[in-house]
């Protein structure tokens, strides 16, 4: 009979396979579909075959834990709204980590005799789980915005937060050294629930300085994280597929967390460590004046036009208008016009956040471009409509060396022919920086919730 | 030897992984993200064998309460990634 451990471990490098192959269809979005049942697929195999692992004597708690696991997993899938993507993964981030870290626990509790080396991979495994697991809570929290009597979602910056950081990080070596000298006397589980605690408190530690502009860099972080505190449990309890797996997440939040810096023309360890600089003043004059548009009137430009470039940004989910932006879309189209969507990385909370948005109200993920395609040829656009963004077409980016935001890259919106601003009111973005677009002889700005504006406009159309 | 052996394994995971993820389009990073939360509770095959060992009960308890955890990740970052990609159409 075959020994059943070379079984499980050949069934997991067909699981491993699975997982590399999903990714690779992921690669584009007629793919990704079937690239995403493959992965599961692979995870499929991979829990089945585990558990016909000998050392499992009772399988009650386990299947009892993995019905009512998939019971809120499937509930919370089905239930959340897309606008509130950010925050799923966030909280998913958090379960993860708080699930290696649980792993880890599990390790240390039922083998007393571990070698030392060994341990430190352990601690590492807790350490990585529970900085991922509070800080994945906080960044929740700052999101949804739930619980902002406690979180702020800007960022919370204290005199001396360095220092006492660097006593936390201190505090938590010299528990886990403990811990790894002597790891069986009776003192020692003080010691390891002290690192634990600590390495909670330090995530906690690391996020509330993160303000809200920064969310999407955090989230990306936190999601490589997850994957690393997999991979640290899987080194730990000498599981091949964990380590791999754990490695891919790892490699993704990673890519991820550096595209959305480059977007935002900041370096990591600025976004981590700064906080969110306060808004110098601006030696620049904006010159200029804000020319408000009645809605009514824009359709007159509308109808004229032969190409519309459409900007979407946060202000767009939270008014909901992308619904109404299809509809107009189809009727700018069978009026003549081509309409795109020219999508900025750090448009959203999170990397992707829009084009999730956009598919979900049946826009062709086709006419979804990127910020240096629709870059490339914006002086050819009649008309840029700028719904609910505000830093990511601040042309401050480019032509004012004193404004905070200088050098970022941005969708250069003030180069079209014409472009309308749909917007609630003058408050400045994010970034709480000016925008001298507002001020651009081509801009109009259309005051109002963004749905409604778009919805008269509409109305228009079919008179 | 095996941690010698398992440190192989990360470092060309870890490139692979680099080498795969470049080539996803930015219009897809967000089911990427949650497909990768998905992919992370991988820990729960780690965690089934102490949730079935019954003779330690704190071991028991934590891995248990892992497998739980792990699962809400497994079905629910595979459902909503679906369920976001089943959106992206073509024209």
């Amino acid at each position: 009979m075959l020994n059943t451990e070379f079984i499980i471990n050949a069934v997991y490098v067909l699981s491993a396979a699975l997982f590399i192959l999903g990714l690779k269809l992921l690669s584009h979005p007629l793919t990704a579909r079937r690239g995403n049942m493959l992965s599961a697929l692979g995870m499929l195999v991979a829990i089945c075959v585990t558990l016909i692992d000998q050392n499992i004597l009772a399988y009650e708690w386990i299947l009892a834990a993995i019905l009512a696991g998939s019971a809120v997993g499937a509930f919370i899938a089905k239930k959340v709204q897309l606008t509130e993507m950010p925050e799923l993964v966030s909280l998913l981030n958090g379960v993860g980590g708080l699930a290696s870290l649980l792993v880890a626990l599990a390790m240390v509790e039922t083998d007393a005799a571990i070698s030392s080396h060994l341990l430190i991979i352990v601690l590492l495994a807790i350490a990585i789980g529970g900085i991922t697991f509070s800080g994945s809570v906080i960044a929740w929290a700052k999101l949804s915005g739930k619980v902002a009597k406690l979180v702020s979602s800007g960022s919370t910056v204290f005199t001396g937060q360095a220092i006492v950081n660097g006593f936390i990080v201190i505090a938590i070596v010299t528990f886990g050294t403990l811990f790894v000298l002597s790891p069986t006397v009776a003192i020692s589980g003080l010691y390891l629930y002290a690192f634990v605690g600590l390495c909670v408190v330090l995530g906690v530690m690391l996020v509330i300085p993160i303000g809200g502009a920064d969310m999407p860099v955090v989230i990306s972080l936190l999601n490589s994280y997850s994957g690393l505190a997999a991979c640290a449990a899987g080194l730990a309890i000498d599981n091949n597929l964990l380590i791999v797996a754990g490695a891919l997440v790892g490699a993704s939040g990673i890519i991820l967390t550096s595209v959305m810096c480059k977007a935002m023309n900041r370096s990591l360890t600025n976004v981590l460590f700064s906080g969110f600089q306060a808004v110098k003043t601006m030696e620049m004059k904006i010159e200029g004046e804000v020319k408000p548009l009645p809605a009514e009137d824009a359709y007159y430009v509308l109808e004229a036009a032969q190409s519309v470039v459409v900007i979407p940004g946060y202000g767009m989910a939270v008014a909901q208008a992308q619904h109404a932006m299809k509809e107009l879309q189809v009727l700018l189209e069978e009026n003549g016009a081509e309409v795109v969507y020219g999508i900025h990385p750090v448009a959203g909370r999170m990397p992707g956040h829009m084009n999730v948005l956009l598919a979900e109200a049946d826009v062709s993920y086709e006419l979804l471009l990127e910020m240096d395609d629709v870059n490339a040829r914006m002086e050819t656009f009649d008309v840029a409509i700028v719904i609910g963004a505000n830093d990511v077409v601040n042309p401050a980016a480019r032509e004012m060396e004193g404004s905070p935001i200088y050098g970022m890259p941005v969708i250069n919106a003030d180069l079209a022919k014409n472009v309308f601003i749909l917007k609630r009111g003058m408050a400045s973005g994010f970034a709480g920086v000016e925008n001298p677009l507002f001020f651009k002889d081509n801009a109009r700005m259309i005051f109002g919730d963004a749905k409604d504006t778009i919805n008269t406009i509409i109305r228009q159309f079919s008179i | 030897m095996s941690f010698i052996y398992l440190s192989m394994i990360l470092m060309l995971a870890i490139f692979l992984g680099f080498e795969l993820i470049r080539k996803v389009p930015a219009t897809l990073h967000t089911p990427l993200m949650s497909g990768a939360n998905a992919v992370s509770g991988i820990t729960l095959i780690g965690a089934i064998a102490y949730s079935g060992n019954e003779n330690l009960l704190l071991a028991q308890i934590l891995g248990t309460v892992s497998v739980f955890l792990a699962t809400i990740n497994v079905v629910g970052g595979y459902m909503v990634t679906d369920r976001m990609l089943a959106m992206f159409k073509s024209k």
